[in-house]
């Protein structure tokens, strides 16, 4: 399928706010069920790219920049699949499969547009000795900017030489036992995501709530709702009848008269 | 000093939180958040600094920083009033200032990281996949809308909270409350991933173990995956998951594990060990 003009811009334009979305972490433009189903939108099939995003966001559900560890890119993974998978005919199969190279690929450009913002910080520093508070924002911005081109400027490139025969014989040349065996995979890869949200909790002593969520599954029919309601439930009750926080309150009451705090407060009202 | 009185407005911290959201925009390895931080607290030094207190205060906020996004708001509102007592003559200085900074982004990020990363993204995205896995838009927007709600809320409402308590909130973070919340949420997390890593995940081992024709004719085929349904449905994934917890505890990368698991699928696709 060839993409017209509009859409090319179009694409630019979301591949910017998801670049964005992966460098500040706020909006979740950069998540796949986001970014995938405006790519899916702009392209005319949005239906695909709804099931695009789920799929990829499955996998990439335990992605997370924690402190300084930067994770794989969904951002670039997400549009630059939808791309392939509803211009370049692809199945969502193949499409999964070929995000994952670019999640690695885009996780190296951010690195590289995170090393190179260290110039704007020191410019900023110049700025900060000149009292030039529309400077530091433009560093700051600027910064922002970078982090939008290194998403948009890979899709776009893609997005132009989709349509073209050597772009299309190449996809097609992929062999059925590839795209079924990714096809199959993609029913456990979602996993590594799970093992990823588990570790991060570093909670052991916990993990008898991890089996019951387990085996519930197992042998109800419960949605995510469901899940979801009872898990609350049985926090709040696990808090409530936590011996450590009860007896906690009288330690916590105690701590509001160490003098250190005082002082502090005096500072404040001083 | 007798100076006149500069007091923050609520638009002057208003512009802090719409500000807020770009947060991470200048992200780097040398100081991290840092002019993020400087370009958060803009607003704020605009309204009470001339001259060279106002480049002692924008190089103030120039210095590192980094932690959890949204759990940064409390620290900006703390540091707003701060910075304003400061302006009116209390004799806050830049240790002070710079101390709580530092001194609160190591366990306010030891919290939000689990609350926010850890459990309401995942299980809001998993929510809004499953739903999205049909065609449905309203997966996307489920996600959407709710994480941005809460993230909006807590954003405001926490440099709200941080201004007003100041460096009271030492305590509450101090205090058990936080810990509750993290413990509560950390519980929520991981029963939802126990009922994903069953449910939320496909795998089927078509061996054929046996092969019985029934009196009537009936041909009565028993898979591996039978079997396996019998006594724990999901035991494959379970399987799968735990080896996965321990590469990544060993430094394995996620995306070479998926690459292995794309291995696994496709040469037992290829020998029919998988469907």
């Amino acid at each position: 399928m060839e993409i017209s003009g509009l859409q090319i811009v179009l694409v630019f334009i979301v591949s910017c706010i998801a670049g964005m979305g992966s460098v500040l972490d706020e909006f979740q433009t950069h998540r796949p069920l986001v970014a995938c189903t405006l790519v899916g939108l702009i392209l005319g099939d949005p239906t695909t790219g709804i099931i695009i995003g789920g799929t990829l966001e499955m996998i990439a559900l335990g992605w997370m920049n924690i402190g300084a560890a930067q994770s794989p890119d969904s951002a670039l993974a997400s549009v630059v699949s939808t791309i392939l998978v509803i211009a370049g005919h692809q199945s969502i199969g193949a499409g999964i499969a070929v995000a994952m190279p670019l999640a690695v690929a885009g996780q190296m450009l951010t690195v590289f547009a995170r090393t190179i913002t260290v110039f704007f910080q020191h410019k900023a520093d110049q700025y900060a000795l000149q009292g030039n508070m529309t400077g530091i924002d433009v560093c700051h911005i600027v910064s922002l900017f970078i982090q939008a081109l290194r998403v948009s400027i890979p899709a776009v490139l893609v997005a132009i030489f989709i349509g073209t025969s050597v772009v299309q014989n190449l996809l097609s040349a992929i062999p059925p036992v590839i795209t079924g065996g990714l096809q199959v995979a993609g029913g456990f890869i979602v996993v590594v995501g799970y093992a990823m949200v588990i570790n991060m909790m570093q909670a052991k002593y916990l993990m008898p709530f991890f089996f019951l969520g387990f085996v519930l599954a197992a042998f109800t029919g419960f949605n995510l709702i469901a899940f979801g309601i009872i898990g609350v439930v049985l926090a709040i009750v696990y808090i409530q009848l936590n011996p450590k926080y009860n007896s906690g309150q009288v330690v916590a009451g105690g701590n509001a008269s160490v003098p250190a705090d005082n002082n502090l407060d005096d500072d404040l009202d001083a | 000093m007798a100076k006149q009185e500069v007091r923050l407005t609520k638009g002057d911290r208003f512009r802090m939180f719409i500000r807020s959201n770009l947060h991470q925009g200048s992200w780097n390895y040398e100081r991290m958040q840092a002019l993020g931080y400087c370009f958060m607290m803009v607003p704020i030094i605009k309204r009470l600094y001339q001259g060279d207190d106002k480049v002692q205060a924008l190089k103030r906020h120039l210095e590192f920083f980094n932690t959890q996004p949204f759990v940064t708001a409390p620290i900006l509102g703390i540091t707003a009033a701060m910075e304003e007592e400061r302006a009116n003559g209390a004799a806050i200085d830049d240790t002070a200032i710079n101390g709580i900074k530092v001194g609160l982004m190591g366990p306010l990020a030891g919290v939000g990281d689990p609350i926010f990363w850890g459990t309401l993204r995942p299980l809001l995205a998993a929510l809004g996949a499953s739903v999205a896995l049909t065609g449905s838009i309203a997966g996307p927007l489920i996600f959407f809308v709710l994480f941005n709600i809460v993230r909006l809320a807590v954003r405001w409402y926490g440099i709200e909270y941080g201004y007003v308590k100041g460096v009271n909130i030492v305590k509450d973070i101090a205090g058990n409350k936080l810990q509750k919340l993290t413990e509560g949420a950390s519980i929520l997390g991981l029963f939802v991933m126990g009922a994903l890593v069953c449910k939320w995940t496909n795998v089927n081992i078509p061996v054929v173990l046996s092969s019985i024709t029934m009196a009537d004719g009936k041909v009565v085929v028993t898979t591996v995956q039978d079997i396996v349904n019998q006594l724990m449905p999901g035991l494959v994934p379970l399987i799968l998951t735990f080896g996965c917890m321990n590469l990544l505890k060993k430094k394995v990368s996620a995306i070479w594990l998926i690459f292995g698991l794309f291995a696994i699928g496709i040469v037992g696709f290829a020998f029919g060990l998988l469907k």
